[in-house]
Order: structure tokens, then sequence, then C-alpha cells
């Protein structure tokens, strides 16, 4: 292997420009001070105020609501879409529409689901946000599950069959364990998706029950607060466990 | 192709199934029309609200449980236009009470999406000046009750420039000043420096005139640090501004955190905006809601309001009990004869999407 | 995949189709539909709400109306097109210049430091979004870190004004989405690397030539995906201009959010929307169609 050399600049910068500021947020939320930037010891007094904040509360409940349940949708639709197009359609359209959801702009969906609901009556709240971070969220679990069944061998599944297992044995004793890798990937993803999406969220919630990006939003427009440092890091924390975790899902079992 | 032309039927199939079942399940019962009970126990109703963050004291929740019994969620909105939309987007917003300018309910009026105020069940009304009973987007106040109302002017550090006289001071800034001036965001606001400076209504809907004003506010563009509703008392404190166009409540925040920040408004004249609460139709707790407006208008609780929130209330009874907080807040001090020199903001009707209009081709320019 | 060759016990022909037939709708139905439902749907819908006029408080009156598509060339709309996409451009330049070595270089590394590279890179963009753009705030900000820190090494005589300029809004942006154009030219970059190199030197190229004559043309269609990825969301993007931008950047995003939420102008926002989509469209058939032809001339692999 050549010597990475002079390209190391460029490796480092990026690596200076996407975590600064997320170590500059971390370090901030430690801060006793209440003005941002004179240090002024350090102090966890922003995380237990946040935890004493009702409308953080709220916006978390409703965003785990959303979340888990979304997650839990999306996994089963796409987990379904994958198998079904990579083993029974194999074309290369439908692929696309089944992955078209994550590409859309999420600006164009947010509005398109806001005139859909609009027009089928459908009340704006935690159920149509659930709906629609299902439709993009579906999406990210097939295109998971597809690069795994091109992983995986369908071998093992004729083999079952062969020896006379019927279509529902075959598919839950052999097919998905063997997905399994691919499907907790994906499941883990949509949550972190889930967890962090505000567009969407934004055009399809209903005013009463907000989630927690659009809370963050809000607060975000009256300025800096050491609260939303505080709120930040541990978003960053929750986010960065779960996509290693899935990275390391995927990754663990390549041998298998 | 019969197996597609079968995939496809299936699918038409399917969707409006969908479609039917979500239909049935997002659509609320029609409750306008309905009678208002007297009796109506409002321990078993709940109350969700939506007014502007910090618009209300921070235990308010908990004060409203205990005068009325019904639990209280209060859920925030950054600008007006943001509730507008949710609100308008039919079928239950979930929101019983929501906090408006004035200009706006008058617009939920005409869209239909308001319950009328009914006397009988918020005595308090009488409290309210007679001047605020006659306010003209709803004289009468047959659908919105004012919360709180106040002006608009320019907030200022007295300790880095001379106090401005005019909107000009903003519009037209010194050297001294480019850069160093916000104007509000909000389209009515964003325009009414201008309007004022040229001698024309903040109502107004004549072409000619709204040219006028987009041409005054394109020049006064590069002369702004930034379009801000939200962090300009901030900037203020910082020094990173020295006027700000602001509202006059708003401006106390500043004054709180630096005497130097005071208040004044141009002679050009300004306007009166007032926030009211207004009930939704869809609303199905609409006696905890006008209990709770009938709460909010006792002296004793809008007097805590004003204290909190820095804003004057329209409620006779609760300022005298604030004379207090003038000294260190003059603009707490106006009277209503003094606030009626102020235009009265309306809705513009049709005329609207012309100004949203001028208002993106102000910002982007 | 493998076909068995063996016939079924059960059935025959027919029965094997009618299997296949249910096995598609079982797995794939509920799925197909629900994109059907919750993405063809609205976007079909507000395409049809386009040619209608707008409803006082939002919504649609049925009144037929091509207006809406003439007024997207009046020039104040023009105007924030080309400021948008003069933005979005040098976003997306910014990220190809910093991406592409980036990528490059992660394909030097050992296969184990590869794959921690790749995460690294791409974990930034499944944190919230938000708070992404707001740490740009605390930094940016006159009394932040960049300022404190240019003031106290005396680069500096007052705090600059490095907020609320569109130079913070293309930070912003490159800072959302700058991982989503590592991955894809990583991607192309690892596919063509390693076979073409080794092809190459054995022809006896330098390794410039066979950088620039090689590697860089089947890396395109890679470089191209992700230069669509960080263009066309950064059009779309309202929360950064707003943000970042002082309320003086005014972005398609932004008009298409007013349009919405402010100007209750349903189909006008569509109008704006779905020519944000279609210029996804267009990009990307000009990738598959540019990728179609480099990979047809590229060296085939044995």
């Amino acid at each position: 292997m050549p010597k990475i050399g002079w390209l190391r600049l460029p490796l480092t910068l990026t690596y200076l420009f996407l975590y600064t500021p997320i170590v500059v947020l971390v370090i901030m939320s430690f801060n006793a001070s209440k003005t941002p930037f004179v240090w002024k010891g350090f102090s966890t007094r922003w995380y237990t105020e946040l935890f004493q904040d009702d409308l953080i509360r709220q916006g978390f409940i409703n965003t785990m609501i959303v979340a888990v349940s979304a997650t839990i949708l999306a996994t089963i639709l796409g987990t379904l879409l994958a198998i079904g197009i990579s083993r029974y359609f194999r074309s290369a359209i439908l692929e696309a529409y089944a992955l078209a959801p994550a590409i859309i702009p999420d600006l164009a969906l947010a509005i398109g689901l806001l005139a859909f609901f609009s027009l089928m009556g459908v009340t704006l709240s935690l159920v149509s946000v659930l709906l629609s971070h299902v439709v993009f969220g579906m999406a990210f679990v097939a295109a998971v599950v597809i690069a795994r069944m091109g992983q995986t061998d369908s071998s093992l599944e004729e083999a079952s069959r062969d020896l006379g297992g019927n279509a529902l044995t075959t598919f839950f004793k052999i097919t998905l364990p063997s997905l399994a890798p691919g499907i907790i990937a994906g499941a883990l993803l949509v949550f972190t998706l889930s967890l962090d999406e505000f567009v969407v969220a934004y055009f399809t919630n209903g005013p009463a029950t907000p989630t927690l990006p659009i809370v963050i939003y809000s607060m975000v427009r009256f300025g800096v607060t050491p609260e939303i440092n505080a709120l930040a890091a541990l978003l960053l924390l929750v986010s960065f466990t779960f996509v290693i975790s899935a990275q390391r899902i995927t990754r663990l079992t390549d041998s298998v | 192709m019969q197996r597609k032309f079968r995939t496809a039927s299936l699918a038409l199939a399917g969707t409006m199934a969908g479609a039917l079942i979500l239909t049935a399940c997002g659509g609320s019962g029609d409750t306008a029309g309905a009678a208002l009970d007297p009796n109506a126990d409002l321990t078993k109703q709940t109350l969700t609200i939506s007014n502007w963050a910090g618009y209300y004291p921070e235990d308010q929740t908990a004060a409203v449980e205990a005068a009325i019994g019904t639990p209280l969620t209060i859920t925030n909105h950054a600008t007006n236009e943001e509730i507008m939309a949710k609100l308008t987007a039919g079928g239950d917003s979930g929101i019983d009470v929501a906090f408006v300018s004035g200009q706006f309910a008058q617009a939920l009026n005409e869209a239909g999406l308001i319950e009328p105020i009914n006397p009988a069940f918020v005595p308090n009304l009488s409290n309210l000046y007679p001047e605020a009973q006659q306010l003209a987007y709803d004289p009468g106040n047959k659908f919105s009750v004012p919360y709180a109302w106040g002006t608009t002017g320019i907030c200022y550090r007295s300790d880095l420039v001379d106090a401005p006289t005019s909107w000009n001071d903003i519009l037209e800034p010194t050297d001294a000043n480019k850069g160093k001036v916000t104007a509000l965001a909000t389209e009515r606001w964003l325009m009414l420096p201008a309007q004022k400076a040229l001698g024309f209504s903040a109502n107004t809907t004549d072409e000619a005139e709204m040219q006028q004003v987009k041409e005054k506010l394109i020049a006064a563009k590069p002369g702004l640090l930034a379009y801000d509703d939200t962090t300009f008392f901030s900037r203020l404190v910082s020094g990173e501004a020295t006027m700000v166009v602001a509202w006059d409540g708003w401006c106390n925040y500043g004054s709180a955190e630096d005497p130097n920040i005071k208040f004044v408004i141009p002679k050009e004249g300004s306007d009166l905006w007032a926030d009211t609460m207004v009930v939704l139709k869809t609303s199905k707790n609409k006696e905890a809601a006008l209990a709770y407006i009938n709460y909010i208008l006792d002296p004793v609780n809008h007097a805590w309001v004003a204290e909190n929130i820095l804003y004057k209330v329209p409620n006779g009874p609760a300022m005298k009990a604030v004379t207090g907080l003038t000294a260190d807040y003059p603009n707490m001090g106006m009277t209503p004869t003094d606030l009626l020199k102020g235009e009265s903001l309306v809705d513009l009707g049709e005329a609207g999407p012309s100004y949203t209009k001028i208002a993106t081709e102000v910002t982007s320019s | 995949m493998s076909t068995s060759t063996k016939t079924r016990t059960n059935g025959g022909r027919g029965a094997s189709r009618r299997r296949a037939l249910r096995a598609r709708a079982i797995f794939a139905g509920p799925g197909l539909l629900y994109i059907t439902a919750f993405m063809s749907i609205p976007l079909i819908l507000i395409f049809v709400y386009s040619f209608f006029t707008r409803g006082r408080f939002g919504g649609v009156v049925w009144e037929f109306t091509s207006q809406n598509y003439s007024r997207l060339f009046e020039s104040v709309y023009v105007n924030v097109f080309v400021s948008s996409i003069a933005i979005a451009g040098t976003t997306t330049l910014l990220a190809l210049l910093l991406g592409y070595p980036t990528a490059y270089a992660i394909t030097r590394l050992s296969p184990k430091w590869r794959t921690i590279a790749l995460v690294l890179v791409v974990l930034p963009f499944w944190t919230n979004f938000l708070i992404r753009t707001y740490a740009w705030i605390i930094l940016l900000n006159s009394e932040g870190p960049v300022n404190s820190g240019l003031l106290s090494l005396g680069i500096i005589g007052a705090p600059l004004g490095l907020l609320y300029t569109p130079g913070a809004v293309i930070v912003g942006l490159l800072y959302a989405y700058l991982p989503l154009v590592v991955l894809p030219i990583y991607a192309s970059l690892e596919r063509a690397d390693r076979q073409l190199l080794e092809a190459a030197s054995n022809l006896g190229a330098n390794r410039f030539r066979a950088f620039f004559d090689v590697t860089l043309p089947l890396s395109l269609p890679g470089a191209m995906i992700g230069a669509i990825f960080v263009f066309v969301p950064s059009l779309g993007n309202f929360v950064v201009p707003e943000l970042l931008g002082g309320g003086k950047t005014v972005m398609v995003g932004n008009l298409i959010r007013d349009q919405f939420l402010e100007a209750r102008d349903w189909p006008f926002g569509a109008v704006i929307a779905l020519s944000v989509v279609a210029l996804l469209v267009i990009l990307f058939a000009i990738q598959a169609a540019i990728a179609r032809r480099i990979n047809g001339k590229a060296v085939t692999r044995a």
C-alpha cells in the first residue's frame, strides 16, 4: 500500500472541521458560567436544569413515541420490501422506487405530506409524523437489508426447502436470522434518523405535541443558551452510540 | 400484462382503503354549535395552549391548575405565521386556546375557525380598559380577548448612541451605526418602519405606496446587521448592535440586563398591536378555555403576567397594581390614550400575499 | 442468486408462478403500497395543486391557472434561485475539494483503519442537524471562540462579523453535507483504484498519469453522486440560511417554507418544491449518462 503522504493534510482538515464544533459544544455544556464564552469552572448544572424543563421533557417523550413506533413499522415494511424486491422482482426500477423516499428532498416530501394529510382530513399530530417518518425510514432499512442480501447466500434457504421445510418455516428459521444483522442495523439507523429528524416533522406535526427537534428549533432561534449545549451534547452521545453499534453489528458478522 | 394490471389495481385499492381508514381515524367530531355548559366539571377537561416562549409566568401551569382545576399544557410557537399555518391546516390541531396577534385573530375569525367569546363565561372582561374593548381588528371583543398590548419602536444603547428620533435612524444609519442595527423579520413589522417614515398607513394596500416602501427597505438592507425577531436585545447587551427595531416590552428585557438600554417611539409614529387569546372551534374543552381566559383577566393574575413578561396588559386594575415598574421600565407607564396614538394593525385580507412577496424581495435583495 | 433446477414436488409451473406472485405480493406489496400512498400520491397531489389557485387561508381553490408557473420567472424569484445556486454551488465545490482528497486518503489506509476512518467521517451526519448548525452559531458568534482566538492572537482588532453573512451559510451547509460527499467518492475509488492502478503500472505509467488518466475518470460517477448529495439538499435547506444568515440570505428552501407557512400560498410553494425535485431528477439522469459512458470506456476487469 502506497503511503498516505501529503493526503494526511486534507484528511486531518476534514476531521478537524467536522469535530471541532462538536468538541466546543460538549466543553461548553460543562461550563458553569451562564455567559457562554467565559469559562467559570466545571459544572453539570445545565444537565440537571435540562431534566426539569417541561417543554424539553414533552419534546423528548413525543420524540420517543414517534421514533420507537416508526422504527418498528419501518423495519417490518422495509425488510419485507427488501426481500420482495431483491428476491422476487429483481428490477432495478423497483429498487430505485423503493429507495426514492430517502433521496427525495425532505422539504418536498414534507409539503407533499402536509397537503396530503390536509386533503384527507387527517389531524396533524404525532400520528401524522409517525406515518411520515416510516416512509423514508423504510427506504433506509430496505437499502441496508438489500445490501446485506447481496452478501448472503440463498443456498441455505434452498436446502431448507429441499429438506421439506415450508415457506413460513424457511422464512423464520433461515432467512430472517441470516438477515438479522442488516435488519438490526437498519432499525438502529431509522431510530437515529427519526430522533433527529426536523424538516418533515416541522410540517406534519400538530402544534400541541412538538418533537424534540422542533423544541430545539424554537430554543435555538432565541440564541445560545447553556441548556441547549447540554441537550446537544446528550443527543450527540445517543446518536454516536446508535450509529457505532449499527456499524459494529454489520461488521462483526461479515465473517459469518 | 394481466398480472401488472392486477398488481396496479391492487395497489390502487389498497391505497384508497388506507386513505379511508386514515380519514376515519383523523376526522374529529364537529363540536361547533354545542351549547356551553355553565356547570361543566372543569377538572375533567384539559387545556392545551399555544403561546410565545417566555410570554407567560413560569409558574402558570401550576397556578392555573390550582385556580380552575384543569390540567394545563403549554406549547410554544415562535411567530404568528407558524401557529396560523398549523391552525389553518384543517382538522383538529389539539389546541384549545391560541395566543395570536389581533390581525391574525381577525383572519382566523374570517376563516370560521374560532369560537365567539361568550361574555357570560368571562365576567372579568369588564376589567379591560374601554379602549381595549374597541380595538380595530375586533370591536367588542367578539372572538378574541386582548392579553398584552403595546407599540413598536427603537430600542437603543444610550451609552453608545444619542437617542434616535426617527425611523430613518435605522433605515439610513450613520456610518458609525452601519452594520449595527437590526430590523424585525416578520412581515408586518418589517414594513412598519418604512411605512411610517414615508407617512403611509401601516395597513396600506395601495400598490404605489408599497412600491415605495419596498424600495426604501431594499436601500436599507446593506446597513443592517440582521433581520431579527428573537435575539435582538442580546445583540444590544453585547454591543454588537446599537439600535434595534423592537416591541416595547421586549426592550424591557434588555433594560433589565443593562440600564443603558432605553426605548423610544420615533416621531413619525408607530403601531398599536395587541396579542390576543382565541378559543378554537375544534376545542373539546371550551368551558375550561373560557375559564382560563377569565382567570387571566383577574387583576391579580393579569398583574402577575405584566410583572413577569414586562409588557403592558390592557387591564385597568392590573396596571394600577404595577405602577412600581414604571421607574425602571418607562414604557410600562404608557396609558391607553398614549397607545391609541399608534395605528391599530388589522388583517389585510386579499392583500396579504403581496406583503409576503415584498418581504421576500427585500430580504433576498 | 442460484436457481434450483430440481422440479418442485407440489404443483408444477402454474402453481410455482402463482406462488411467486403471492410471494411478491406478500413481501413487496405492503412496502410498495406504503410508498405509493405516502410519497408518490403526496407528490402527485402537490403537482396537481400547482395548477390551481391558493385558498385564502391555505389549501387550494379549484380554479385552474398556469400563473403559478409563470410567477416562477419573475425577477425576485429568479434572483433567489440564482443566488441559491451560487451558494449551493460554492458549497459543493468546497465539499469536493475537501472530500475527494479525504476519500482518496482513506483508500490508502490499511483495512482496519479504513472502516474507522469512514465511520468517523459519517458519524456527524447522523446527529441532529439543528445542533450541528447551532454549533456554528457558537463558534462564529462575535464573542465566540473564533473571534476570541483571532483577537487574542492579535490578528484582528475588533470582532469580525462572521455570523449573518453568506459565508456563514456556506460554512453551515458544508458542515451539514460534507460526510455525504466522501462516501460515494470512496466507494467508486475503492472499486476502481487497486486493479486498474496495478494494470496501469504494469503497463509502465507513472503514478500521476495513472491517477489522471485512469483513477480520476473512474471515480467521476461517484464524485458526481456526492456532488448531487450536497448540491440539491443545500438548495432546499431553510434552517441554515435562517439561523446563520440572519434572514439576509434567502434561498430556495426559505422560499418554499415561506409560501407554505407564511403566505399560505400552497400552489406556488408546490411549484418551487417540484422544480427542486425536477432538478434532482435531471442531475441524476446526467450522472447516469456520464457514468455509463465512463464505465463503458473503462478497462474491463477480468
